[in-house]
């Protein structure tokens, strides 16, 4: 196959599938118990300089308890998977986090507006980019979970998307029609919030999953987030309803709320105050300084964070708000 | 007359343009309400979906994100990315709103930055997000949006989403999928189609209140002219009564 163009962005992992093969060789597929704290989880599984990537839609069902930890572990020099980031987005350009990523949404929390802080990190000149759209990366993140190193789509041709991508275009040998080749994204290491996990890694996820399911197989080395642990029954029993099978995690942490101050489905809203206040504070420097240290630097748990920011009474009011039913808890 | 809004009256001409029986993806604001608004006025039957998985809800109130729970609320499925834009790229997406910091004469959107230097840009934007997927696949995409020359410019700094690309047959040519590209350009003050053969942006209505100088004055290129130019139908009471007390109770949209 002949490649009539190519984008100049960089690719910032390999998408070679023989040595993805090579590395899930060695991945364990033993059902072992998986528990650990999720301040364990991030030292053991997130290193400086890995290619990382978060599930969720930006502020849906989005591991933010997760996001936190990396921000006060100190991570740096990360690749970041920009595919649908918003709030998550917002949290780690705030902590420098990364200095690579591969862009389809960023700097923006939809229509809340844009984030000054990550705004002015991009336009730094500090992090280097490569331009994608949300299905480029979902058809990515597909390669990856088939275990091959790209899959043909149709869009971004023409564009200057595709001129600033990683992506090559190429002419179908069957009808001669031009395709993008995706290559493969196969990330260092994930973190996934679900409703429910087993000790395991068994997990489920309701609601939408938007690239979650390839996500998780794409993954070298994945950490999950659950709402709840379960019984491993909980499967055994309906197995129809297992979104994430346990050889794909490495480590299991239960987060209750691990998504505020975002939506998880069926569970809570999200809370657009406190939403609000992140994006005022931003604007102020020194300000914004305090207000990451105090919902960040000096949290030891997510708990620590709920806490300050209205606690279980702010946590039932964003459950009714979810289930758009009045309550009456006091 | 009604007294309405210029928000109020894009809305009510994007909503006329989703027939019956048709899908549409929309992004927050003003297209899902657009798409909301047509359902309750004679599309009852047309599927709304959102890029990150939500097909068919029925729509409580205005979502916030294109994947909050309002998305799925007593929705047909939940699903994912892959599902809505490969439903797309087969060819049953009908429609699409989109928008951006600049359009140009052709129809390309940008919404991922001001200035030259890629790695180091005078302004980010937040990139296309599903805007390039949603402008590739879909039959007829639409853009809602404030006129003015700043945003209509000859050449857009950067093409996230393609329109008809450079004009003529380059869109076909550049391996997109076939007959699918912008079609209606719904602004403050007027409506604007493209001319099939250059495929250029041409003006097919002018809202009332304003003049053909308004709508040329306020474009940074030169806009064709449809062979008959009408004034576009204004909103009507009922059209106005389900946008505000159904649609858009708490002016999230309409209010600004």
């Amino acid at each position: 196959m002949e490649v009539l163009e190519q984008g100049i962005g960089k690719l910032f992992t390999d998408p070679d599938a023989d040595k993805a093969r090579e590395f899930f060789r060695k991945k364990s597929r033993r059902m072992e118990n998986k528990l650990m704290t999720l301040k364990d989880a991030i030292a053991k599984y997130v290193h400086d300089g890995d290619y990382l990537a978060i599930g969720g839609f930006g502020a849906i069902r989005t591991p933010i308890a997760a996001c936190h930890e990396i921000v006060r572990q100190r991570r740096k020099k990360l690749a970041f998977c920009g595919h649908t980031s918003t709030h998550d987005f917002q949290i780690l350009a705030a902590g420098k986090c990364f200095d690579r990523v591969d862009i389809a949404y960023i700097v923006g929390l939809e229509a809340r507006g844009l984030s000054t802080v990550a705004r002015k990190y991009m336009e730094s000149g500090e992090v280097e980019v490569t331009e994608w759209t949300n299905y480029c990366l979902s058809a990515r993140m597909k390669a990856a979970a088939m275990g091959v190193s790209f899959v043909p789509i149709r869009n971004i041709m023409g564009t200057d998307t595709f001129k600033y991508s990683g992506a090559k275009k190429i002419k179908c040998p069957f009808t001669g029609q031009y395709y993008v080749l995706m290559p493969a994204l196969y990330p260092d290491v994930s973190v996934i919030h679900v409703h429910e996990a087993d000790v395991y890694g068994n997990s489920r996820i309701r609601g939408i999953t938007i690239s979650d399911l390839d996500l998780a197989r794409a993954s070298k080395r994945l950490i999950i987030t659950a709402e709840r642990i379960v019984s491993t029954e909980t499967f055994r029993n309906e197995p129809t309803y297992t979104s994430i099978p346990f050889y794909l995690a490495d480590a299991v942490c239960e987060v209750p709320f691990g998504s505020y101050p975002g939506n998880m489905p069926y569970e809570y809203f999200s809370d657009e105050e406190h939403f609000n206040e992140w994006l005022q504070t931003e604007k102020d420097p020194e300000a914004f300084e305090q207000f990451l240290e105090k919902n960040i630097y000096s949290c030891e748990t997510h708990f620590d964070y709920i806490r300050k920011n209205g606690g279980i009474e702010k946590m039932w009011e964003l459950r009714a708000k979810e289930l758009m039913v009045d309550n009456n808890a006091k | 007359m009604a007294d309405y809004n210029a928000m109020e009256m894009m809305i009510c001409s994007a909503a006329r343009e989703l027939e019956d029986g048709s899908t549409v993806g929309v992004g927050t604001g003003a297209p899902c309400a657009a798409a909301m608004l047509a359902q309750k006025t004679g599309s009852s039957n047309l599927t709304i979906m959102f890029e990150a998985g939500g097909i068919a809800p029925q729509l409580p109130e205005m979502p916030i994100s294109v994947g909050d729970s309002r998305t799925t609320w007593k929705a047909v499925m939940a699903s994912g990315m892959c599902e809505i834009m490969e439903t797309a790229c087969r060819g049953m997406l009908d429609y699409t709103f989109l928008g951006g910091a600049q359009i140009d004469m052709y129809g390309n959107l940008n919404s991922t930055r001001i200035g030259d230097d890629h790695q180091k840009p005078k302004v980010r934007f937040p990139g296309s997000g599903g805007a390039n997927d949603f402008g590739s696949f879909a039959w007829r995409m639409m853009v809602m949006t404030p006129q003015d020359a700043k945003r209509f410019v000859e050449r857009v700094s950067y093409i996230t989403t393609p329109g008809w690309l450079e004009g003529g047959d380059s869109r076909a040519k550049s391996g997109l999928p076939l007959n699918a590209g912008p079609y209606k350009i719904i602004t403050n003050m007027a409506v604007m189609d493209f001319e099939p053969e250059s495929k250029r942006m041409r003006i097919i209505s002018i809202n009332h209140g304003y003049s053909e100088k308004d709508v040329l004055d306020n474009c940074g290129f030169e806009l064709l002219k449809a062979p008959r130019i009408i004034e576009t139908s204004p909103p009507t009471d009922e059209e106005l009564r389900i946008l505000r007390d159904e649609v858009d109770p708490l002016k999230l949209v309409i209010g600004r």
